[in-house]
């Protein structure tokens, strides 16, 4: 309500931009420093690692990167092969099974239908390690220990149920009168799905596809459980036996390997920043 | 078999072509319309059905009943009742320490990152010139802060010649070995979830977005200042997306694993400072083979989070506002 006091005493009055321009741009490298320094440190000679802490390198090699690509068992492209399978068909398995599970919850009625939907956020909540154990056990028992399944198999069975919520939220946006106009030119569920819904759903794919991506790429738990054969281990997994085999020592390389391990995120968070940014508003409320 | 002029122009995005239709589509009876959308919604919902039996619920139950065995998966486990929970509270005490190392870890950093992201939404917020720019410099480490490498990166940034011991050189103090010091290896993780401040700060610049800008005009008018107009509208509006992002903080922060895992070589030390909650089940489920204990200590943790979750909700009616739609 209107308050017809005086004035209340201007406590902060905004700085001239130029200031704040700074203050941001020296608190973001403040941020980003230690990245800077990983990358910095990765084209340095060892010795000279710990002793300069400038980002400027006074000696530039590639040792480093020579070295750690070929520290373990397998080169590390073969590693990064591995893990880019793994998380290639993970995104394929999300897009199409949360994507149709989308389109039940948003557009279909059916009997149930609001228990389902609230089992399915429930799911979003529950801790992984709840059946973590009896998972392991399961796989264990259908041979798959070692083997990619028991990663990429639940992504085609949307139990990442947060990207269905996603797209439910994401479809609910579109105009119902697209899908009475499909049904009028006769088309089913499968086709006004297939031609008409997802071809408008592509911010959500994309949201999808990048986060998937990402914390698939990223995801060690799961990777170090299931994979344990020198011949079958993904990037956070072939990073971590390289840290507990060199010990101490070989800084120089690890920070390489780690920059490589990262250069796949880097891309794809650049190519779709936009979506990033969209999926996490969108996820946030409405 | 393709649209009509009517849904081709009324869709923006290009027809797929008509291979893309798929060969099996479910079969529709005009006569009843809702017992062909029922059958449609199964079809489109099976695999997401076949997942929430076998690999949701089904493990749920299954690892409720584990929890009361001392199944390993060298042999098969016998029934003990609620053995396993009694030894985790009254035996065990490293389940305590990790309790008390998570508790520690939730309650220091969760605050402190959500303060930072709202601090940096807030100044980001004010029209300022390449918004795009800033938000992606700040939103970048917490993609990557789950990151074994990143984690590496941590354990030699606090190692005992890191950067950080560098840094503090320059200003003539002695630093130490923050990662192999047990009063110390905590905050250095705790620093690097706040350091993760990115993504509640990008959900914060949304609700921003949200707030009606005639409310800050009104306020102008009426006189009131920077302070005021935060404390009486920023604030109360944006409410509902802080208790969001707690909840969401905090069910996410005990989950932690990776950070602790690779900063301790797996072990959670030193003398279990850093032994979180998952590192310490996943070493009792899966190192030491005792599976049913690490399922009992799964359910303590659904309970934990349940529970925090539950008390979250009641607490947000004490102040969380609404606005117009309660």
């Amino acid at each position: 309500m209107a308050t017809t006091s005086k004035p209340a005493p201007v406590l902060f009055r905004p700085a001239p931009r130029l200031v704040r321009h700074l203050l941001l741009i020296a608190f973001g490298l403040f941020m980003l420093y230690p990245l800077l320094w990983m990358v910095s440190s990765s084209v340095k000679p060892e010795e000279l690692i710990f002793r300069e802490p400038g980002l400027v390198p006074g000696e530039v090699t590639a040792e480093n990167y020579s070295r750690g690509w070929d520290a373990l068992k397998h080169s590390f492209g073969y590693y990064l092969w591995n893990s880019a399978l793994i998380t290639g068909l993970a995104v394929v398995g999300n897009l199409v099974a949360c994507s149709l599970a989308a389109y039940a919850f948003a557009r279909l009625d059916f009997p149930l239908k609001k228990v389902w939907f609230a089992v399915m956020l429930g799911s979003i909540m529950l801790p992984h390690h709840v059946t973590v154990v009896p998972q392991y056990i399961m796989f264990a028992k259908f041979d798959w220990i070692n083997t990619i399944w028991p990663i990429v198999v639940p992504k085609f069975l949307a139990t990442d149920a947060f990207f269905i919520f996603l797209m439910v939220q994401f479809i609910r946006t579109l105009p119902r009168e697209l899908d009475e106009a499909a049904a009028i030119d006769g088309a089913g569920h499968w086709r006004t799905f297939v031609q008409v819904i997802l071809p408008l759903c592509v911010p959500a794919l994309a949201t999808t596809a990048i986060f998937t991506f990402i914390w698939t790429w990223n995801d060690f738990f799961t990777q170090n459980l299931y994979l344990t054969d020198s011949d079958n281990l993904t990037v956070p997994v072939a990073l971590r036996h390289f840290m507990d085999s060199s010990g101490d020592s070989s800084w120089g390389p690890l920070f390489a390997m780690s920059i490589v391990s990262l250069g796949p995120i880097f891309g794809f968070f650049l190519a779709g920043q936009k979506y990033l940014v969209r999926g996490m508003a969108t996820t946030g409320f409405k | 078999m393709t649209l009509s002029p009517v849904t081709a122009r009324t869709a923006k995005a290009p027809v797929r072509p008509p291979e893309a239709a798929g060969a099996r589509r479910p079969g529709r009876r005009r006569s009843s319309r809702s017992r062909s959308q029922t059958r449609a919604a199964y079809l489109f919902l099976a695999p997401w059905f076949l997942g929430l039996f076998a690999i949701t619920l089904g493990p749920i139950i299954a690892s409720l009943y584990l929890s009361f065995t001392d199944y390993s998966i060298l042999s098969e486990g016998r029934w003990v009742g609620l053995d396993n929970y009694e030894r985790m509270f009254t035996e065990d005490d490293r389940f305590l320490t990790s309790l008390k190392v998570t508790a520690t870890y939730v309650v220091v950093s969760v605050p402190l990152q959500l303060a930072f992201a709202l601090a940096l939404a807030l100044v980001l917020d004010k029209g300022l010139r390449g918004l795009p720019f800033y938000r992606s410099v700040f939103y970048l480490p917490s993609l990557l802060g789950g990151s074994v490498a990143i984690s590496i990166l941590w354990r030699k940034i606090f190692g005992t010649d890191g950067i950080v011991n560098s840094f503090l050189g320059l200003f003539g103090y002695e630093g130490q070995g923050w990662v192999t010091s047990p009063d110390t290896a905590l905050w250095t993780l705790i620093v690097l979830h706040v350091w993760t401040f990115g993504a509640p700060m990008v959900i914060f610049l949304a609700g921003l977005r949200q707030i009606p800008q005639s409310l800050y005009e009104a306020a102008s008018v009426d006189g009131a200042g920077p302070w005021r107009k935060f404390r009486s509208i920023t604030l109360p509006l944006l409410t509902p997306i802080i208790f969001f992002n707690l909840v969401l903080e905090v069910i996410k922060s005990f989950q932690s694993f990776t950070q602790a895992f690779i900063v301790s070589g797996g072990t959670g030390g030193p003398v279990d400072s850093t032994l979180f909650y998952t590192l310490y089940l996943y070493n009792k489920g899966f190192k030491d083979y005792e599976m049913g204990y690490a399922a009992g200590m799964a359910w303590v943790l659904l309970f934990i989070i349940a529970v925090l979750t539950g008390v979250n909700f009641f607490m947000s009616r004490f102040w969380v506002f609404y606005g117009d739609d309660k």
